[in-house]
C-alpha cells in the first residue's frame, strides 16, 4: 500500500518535472494576484500591512484551485485512471497520494515564496514564520478538499468554473484560520489557537477527504 | 425480510408517484391554511416592538424562513445519504427537487434580512458571522444545482451531487464556527442581533405558524417537483 503511494507520488512528481511550464504558471499566478492588490488599493504602508494576511492567502486559494483541474484530467483523458482504479490499491491511497502530489507540486511552492510576497506588503520579519507555517498547514487541506471537487467535474462541461463554485465555499474555514493566524501574530497576540485548529483541519481532511475523493473518481469513470 | 420491504415500498417512484400528488395538495392547503394565520398573527395581533416599531414584522418571514434554509440543506444531504447507500432512484430525485426550495429559502433569508437591517442598523449589509454563513450556505446551494445541472446521465449526476452533498453537510457546522470566529476577531460586538429577552406570546404564536407554513409549502412543492422529476425520468 505504502509502495503503491511512493510509486504514485514519483509519477505524479516526474510528470510535473517534464512539464515545469504548468507548475509555474500556478506560481507566477499567485505572485501576480499579489501584486496587484497595492495597484488597486494603493500603497500606502499601514494598509498594505493590514491587508498583506488576507491578500497572501486569498492568493494562494485562487492559484491552488487554479491547477486543481489537472490533477485527474490528463490521466482521465489516457485511461490511467481508470486502470489505476482497477489494480489493487485501494482507492483512498491513491485519492490520498494524488492530493500529496497536488500539494508538493502546488502548495509547497507557495510556502517557499510567501516571504517574497510579505517582503512587498512590508510585513514585519517576525510575521514571516507564521504566515509560512499557516500556509504549511492550510494548503495542503486546500489541495484534498480541492480535489474531490477536481474528482466531481472530471469530464463535465464547463469544468474550470464548476470547480471555482464548487471548492471555494469549503475553503473559507483554511482562509479564515490562515489570515487568522497571521492577524493575530501581527497584534502582538499569540497565533497557536489558529494554528492547532488548521493542524486539526488538516488531520480531518486527510482523514476523511480521500474517501469522498476516491466515491468521486469512480463515479466519474463508471 | 417483510418489514425491510415495506420500508422501500415507496422508495419506487411507481408507487411514490400517486401518493405524492395527494400529500402534496393536502400540505398545499394546509400552508395556505397557516399562511393566512400566521400572517393574520404577525401583522395584526402581535404588539408593536418597543425598540425596533413596526419594522421587527419582517422577522415572521425572515426567521423561518432562515430556519427553513438550514434545515432543508440537511434533508438534501439526507436524501443524497441515503441514495449513495442504498441506490434508490427516488432518494436522487428527492435531493435535486430539494435543492431550489432551500436556494430560495437562503435567498429570502438573506434578502428580508437585508431589509430589517436598513431601519433597524442602518445598513442593508454587515458582515456578521450569520448573515456571511448564511450567504456561504447560499453558494452550496447553487454548486450542488450548478453541478447537478452540469451532468447530463441522471444517475451520475445524483452520485456526484450526493458526494458533494455529504461534503458540504460536514463542512456546514466548520464553516459556521470559524466565520462566527472571524467575526468576533475582526470587528468585536458592535452589532448585536439579540433582541429583548422576553418574546412577547403573540411574536412567538405568529413565527411558529409562519414556519409550519413554510413547512407545509416545502413539502407541497418539494414533491410537485419530485413528480415532474419522475415524469421527464421514467
Amino acid at each position: 500500500m505504502l509502495g503503491v503511494a511512493r510509486t504514485l507520488i514519483y509519477r505524479d512528481l516526474l510528470l510535473a518535472m517534464r512539464r515545469r511550464g504548468d507548475v509555474a504558471t500556478a506560481l507566477l499566478f499567485f505572485v501576480i494576484v499579489a501584486s496587484l492588490f497595492p495597484l488597486g488599493v494603493g500603497a500606502e504602508p499601514n494598509l498594505l500591512r493590514s491587508i498583506a494576511p488576507g491578500v497572501i492567502w486569498v492568493a494562494a486559494l485562487l492559484s491552488a484551485m487554479l491547477s486543481l483541474g489537472r490533477l485527474f484530467a490528463a490521466d482521465h483523458a489516457d485511461g490511467t485512471l481508470e486502470q489505476i482504479l482497477l489494480g489493487a490499491a485501494p482507492a483512498g491511497v491513491v485519492a490520498l497520494a494524488k492530493g500529496f502530489a497536488h500539494w508538493l507540486v502546488s502548495g509547497l511552492p507557495l510556502v517557499a515564496i510567501a516571504p517574497v510576497i510579505a517582503l512587498q506588503y512590508d510585513l514585519p520579519s517576525s510575521l514571516y514564520g507564521v504566515l509560512a507555517l499557516s500556509l504549511l498547514l492550510g494548503t495542503p487541506v486546500l489541495s484534498m478538499i480541492g480535489a474531490i471537487g477536481a474528482a466531481l467535474t472530471l469530464g463535465v462541461r464547463g469544468g474550470g468554473v464548476l470547480l471555482a463554485l464548487l471548492v471555494l465555499p469549503l475553503y473559507v474555514p483554511v482562509l479564515i484560520l490562515g489570515a487568522g493566524s497571521v492577524e493575530m501574530a501581527a497584534a502582538g497576540l499569540a497565533p497557536d489557537g489558529q494554528l492547532l485548529l488548521l493542524g486539526a483541519l488538516l488531520v480531518f481532511t486527510a482523514a476523511f477527504a480521500p474517501w469522498a475523493i476516491a466515491a468521486a473518481l469512480r463515479i466519474s469513470v463508471e | 425480510m417483510t418489514t425491510a420491504i415495506r420500508w422501500f415500498w415507496y422508495a419506487s417512484p411507481h408507487t411514490f408517484f400517486p401518493v405524492a400528488r395527494t400529500l402534496a395538495r393536502w400540505c398545499a392547503v394546509a400552508a395556505a391554511l397557516f399562511a393566512i394565520a400566521g400572517l393574520y398573527v404577525g401583522f395584526l395581533v402581535a404588539p408593536t416592538d418597543a425598540q425596533q416599531g413596526e419594522a421587527y414584522r419582517i422577522i415572521f418571514i425572515h426567521v423561518p424562513a432562515a430556519w427553513m434554509s438550514m434545515f432543508l440543506y440537511l434533508v438534501m444531504a439526507f436524501w443524497a445519504a441515503m441514495g449513495f447507500a442504498f441506490n434508490t432512484r427516488l432518494s436522487g430525485m428527492m435531493a435535486s427537487a430539494i435543492a431550489p426550495t432551500g436556494a430560495l429559502f437562503t435567498f429570502i433569508a438573506l434578502w428580508t434580512g437585508a431589509l430589517w437591517g436598513k431601519p433597524t442598523w442602518g445598513t442593508y449589509w454587515v458582515w456578521d458571522a450569520r448573515l456571511t454563513s448564511e450567504l456561504i450556505l447560499l453558494f452550496l446551494y447553487l454548486g450542488f444545482m450548478a453541478l447537478k445541472a452540469a451532468i447530463d446521465d441522471p444517475r451520475r449526476s445524483d452520485r456526484a451531487g450526493a458526494v458533494l452533498a455529504i461534503v458540504g453537510a460536514v463542512n456546514v457546522p466548520i464553516i459556521y464556527y470559524s466565520v462566527q470566529w472571524w467575526n468576533t476577531l475582526h470587528q468585536g460586538a458592535s452589532v448585536s442581533m439579540t433582541r429583548a429577552p422576553s418574546m412577547a406570546a403573540a411574536m412567538f404564536t405568529g413565527m411558529i405558524l409562519m414556519a409550519l407554513a413554510f413547512w407545509m409549502y416545502s413539502i407541497a412543492v418539494i414533491l410537485m417537483r419530485v413528480r415532474c422529476i419522475i415524469m421527464e425520468r421514467e
